[in-house]
């Protein structure tokens, strides 16, 4: 019952000992494993412990692996990877320090919604309990920041344990899943059982189709709102490029606006004149007064998270909330749903449209005319509205020509964590969807670079831009060196402003100017770095010059940094100050009153 | 096993206005699969979310199927007992998860072991009470018993109660056990 106390059986073992190719090392079936769950590529980094997974892997073109610098780079490459493609990204490292190195990457993929398999190398089992060298309580470390993991004692255990973790990883609602193997079981032989015969361990089966009755419910509050709105998050798109079609398509026949949180912009196009841009504390303007004032609120794979409520018990107050989630444990968990409908974000949608074309409203689209004027009227404030200058690099212009220039191509934006993630999210457009990759609600300074390498190991081809900050930047830094080494043109586009721009903001706001430890006096000279990697390295303060050098970077087929020096104390905003609710929203020209608005209950929240 | 914060604190700005709710206490029978580790996934569950445990029992009951039977008492709010059930649910490990206490065929039963220090017309008292809770005597001396007691928890407590100014030294106490009436599998 408690740890460890389980015999170590083996009658659950699917037996094939008459087929010879299926009695395998526990390494080879690691590897046999892999490839049969379609994997292609995956991040990692050996050690003591893995060896014999390493030494399978040294003659098996099928898998291409991708050597990190520190094992929490790969876990960001892995989630880069996965949220870019829609396939599991696959994480292979070392015992100890090799493990606890993946944590931070492992909590952003459960934050995330990602869906991540980790195999650790552990001690031999009789090791196990000794404080061997290297050794770590791996799966005790992360039972609370994983959706499931194992530790694996039983070679003949150990190819239902991986699929499974495949399954367990990519559906319901993703995550990322451990599976911890003792060096001695990667030696020794056993059976090995494909996907489709390996029988599993745990019943796991998500619901995924919505019960007819709440949908229907739920179409016929749309149908009789006034004030509809679609706020949608990343389990929009973890549910597939269906689930944006359906959104698309929905959203088209209800005439209804759309937001989304951070984690689901690309959903719905940025060039839709139905999308109000991003909700939450940087949000849109005329996003966040449409979530407080709306009637009927359409959540989709979002989870009401603080950053998007601002204060909960001032949280659209007068509206009927429709949620819709594959994690039935989402649904009432911060705010309470008067519908709510477990299941697939695109499934579910696809029915709501089904439902909304048998019965569509008696008024036409002129039913919600009063609703658009009182939209464009927020949208008149210009929320984003920042002062221009010709002397110096606005941060938001930065992005506004990043933006421009690379539109037109194939691209993918990572962010780190900050002001510049927030602007990133303001100004770049996205138009698709797995187009955007950031760190939402673990907030993981150091996420971008690593998942920039993910992404660029998923699409070749594609011009892959991390927009990043020059203190999150230097966190995993010598993923540079990986990006080199594979040939993979990232680009790493920094908006420089030698602060930890998002801390200076709220000493600023809230700490009464003391800008305690925020700045960074000694940064390094991010273009000699860029050529101490190998790469190339670009700088620029001059707004004149800047798209000529975006252009110089965006057509450098080798990985560059580029250091674009831009306003050193710019703040992030329009911002709801913590404590206060949807309406209260500060624009850039209240700027001066913000440390006046924050009471004393918001400054002690975070 | 803190008891939770007063419903008086301070409201937080981003407080969900369930605070005026009033708590309960709840017993959920979890069942899942015996395998190492898995009574951490649900106590570790408990502590990351800040929810109370009051009691937890927790054994194999069908080692063929290989599950484990967790009855856990905790307190919480409507809104919060729903959380809990959501999240134990939500573990790949849970199989069932049931709430006892809003289940009408839930029974619940605890049994004590009450060590009480007594002589003369004390020790006949307390010997006569534990008639009445039909407690047994499982150790004796002339200064005293060891009583075995089963039932609903409140039952225990009330006999614990009259038992203290007797002399009651000692409580050890299960925590609860439930099952639902009937003949199915819960």
């Amino acid at each position: 019952m408690t740890a460890h106390t389980m015999p170590n059986t083996t009658k659950d073992a699917t037996p094939a000992p008459q087929d010879p190719i299926m009695t395998m090392t526990g390494a080879e079936i690691v590897v046999r494993a892999l490839i049969d769950q379609g994997v292609t590529d995956l991040f990692g980094y050996p050690g003591g412990a893995v060896l014999p997974i390493y030494d399978a892997l040294f003659h098996e073109p099928r898998l291409h692996h991708v050597l990190v610098r520190h094992e929490q780079g790969a876990a960001h490459a892995a989630e880069g990877y996965a949220r870019s493609s829609g396939k599991p990204g696959v994480v292979l490292v070392t015992s100890g320090p090799g493990a606890t190195n993946t944590v931070t990457g492992i909590v952003d993929a459960l934050m995330d919604s990602i869906p991540l398999v980790v195999l650790t190398g552990q001690v031999p089992t009789h090791l196990i309990g000794t404080d061997a060298f290297q050794e770590c309580d791996t799966v005790g470390i992360t039972r609370s920041c994983t959706k499931h993991n194992y530790l694996v004692k039983d070679v003949n255990q150990l190819a239902r344990v991986i699929h499974e973790a495949f399954a367990i990883a990519t559906r319901g609602r993703p995550g990322p899943v451990v599976v911890d193997i003792p060096k001695d079981v990667q030696f020794a032989t056993g059976t090995y059982v494909p996907p489709e015969a390996a029988r599993p361990i745990h019943p796991y089966h998500p619901q995924v189709i919505g019960d007819p009755g709440p949908i229907a419910e739920a179409a016929a509050l749309i149908a009789g709102a006034r004030r509809p709105l679609f706020y949608t998050g990343g389990g929009v798109i973890n549910a597939g490029p269906a689930a944006s079609a359906a959104l698309r398509q929905l959203a088209a026949l209800t005439g209804a606006p759309v937001t989304s949180t951070l984690m689901g912009l690309g959903a719905f196009p940025a060039d839709d004149p139905a999308w109000l841009g991003m909700v939450g504390m940087h949000g849109a303007y005329e996003a966040n007064h449409a979530m407080h004032d709306c009637d009927v609120m359409i959540a989709v794979g979002a989870r009401f998270d603080d950053r998007v409520t601002g204060r909960l018990d001032a949280f659209s107050p007068g509206s009927k909330k429709i949620h819709i989630d594959i994690d039935p444990s989402s649904i009432g968990k911060v705010v309470r749903a008067d519908v709510g409908v477990v299941g697939d974000a695109g499934k579910v949608l696809e029915a709501l449209i089904g439902a909304w074309k048998r019965r569509p409203p008696e008024e036409g689209p002129e039913r919600l005319a009063p609703w658009w004027a009182r939209i464009d009227r927020w949208r008149a404030r210009n929320g984003f509205a920042y002062r221009p200058s010709s002397t110096v690099i606005k941060p938001q212009y930065a992005i506004e020509r990043l933006y421009a220039l690379t539109k037109d191509r194939d691209t993918y934006i990572t962010t780190e964590v900050g002001q510049h993630q927030m602007w990133a999210a303001q100004f770049y457009r996205f138009q698709e969807p797995n187009r955007w990759m950031t760190s939402g609600g673990l907030g993981t300074m150091g996420y971008g670079l690593p998942a920039a390498v993910g992404v660029q190991v998923a699409h070749p081809h594609s011009l892959v831009i991390d927009i990043a900050g020059d203190a999150s930047v230097q966190m995993t830094m010598q993923e540079m060196s990986t990006a080199l080494q594979y040939d993979l043109p990232i680009k790493i586009f920094i908006l420089n402003n030698e602060w930890m721009g998002m801390v200076r903001q709220w000493q600023q706001l809230l700490h009464g100017e003391r800008y305690s430890h925020s700045y960074s006096a000694s940064l390094p000279d991010f273009v000699k770095l860029a050529e101490a990697y190998g790469g190339v390295g670009l700088r620029t303060d001059d707004p004149a010059e800047l798209d000529d050098l975006i252009i110089e970077m965006i057509e450098m087929p080798r990985p560059v940094i580029f250091d674009c020096r831009v306003e050193r104390t710019e703040n992030c905003l329009p911002m709801i100050p913590s404590g206060k609710a949807h309406n209260e929203m500060i624009l850039g020209e209240d700027i001066r009153d913000i440390g006046s608005v924050i009471e004393a209950g918001g400054r002690g929240l975070v | 096993m803190s008891r939770p914060p007063a419903v008086d604190a301070p409201a937080s700005a981003y407080d969900m206005g369930h605070a005026t709710e009033i708590e309960h206490l709840a017993t959920f029978a979890v069942l899942v699969q015996n395998e190492p580790g898995v009574l951490h996934r649900v106590v570790g569950l408990f502590a990351a979310r800040g929810y109370n445990i009051d009691s937890l029992t927790v054994a194999e009951t069908d080692p063929g199927a290989q599950t484990s039977r967790i009855t856990i008492v905790t307190r919480g709010t409507p809104h919060v007992l729903a959380q809990i059930e959501a999240q134990l649910k939500k573990l790949v490990s849970t199989r069932h998860v049931q709430d006892v206490t809003r289940d009408p065929n839930g029974v619940e039963r605890e049994l004590a072991l009450v060590k009480v220090r007594a002589v003369g017309a004390q020790r006949m008292e307390a010997k006569m009470l534990a008639d009445i809770f039909r407690a047994r005597v499982i150790d004796t001396t002339l200064a005293g018993f060891i009583f075995e007691i089963t039932g609903a928890p409140s039952k225990i407590d009330k006999f614990v109660g009259l038992m203290r100014p007797l002399g009651l030294i000692e409580v050890s106490r299960t925590g609860v056990l439930s099952i639902e009436r009937g003949l199915e599998v819960g």
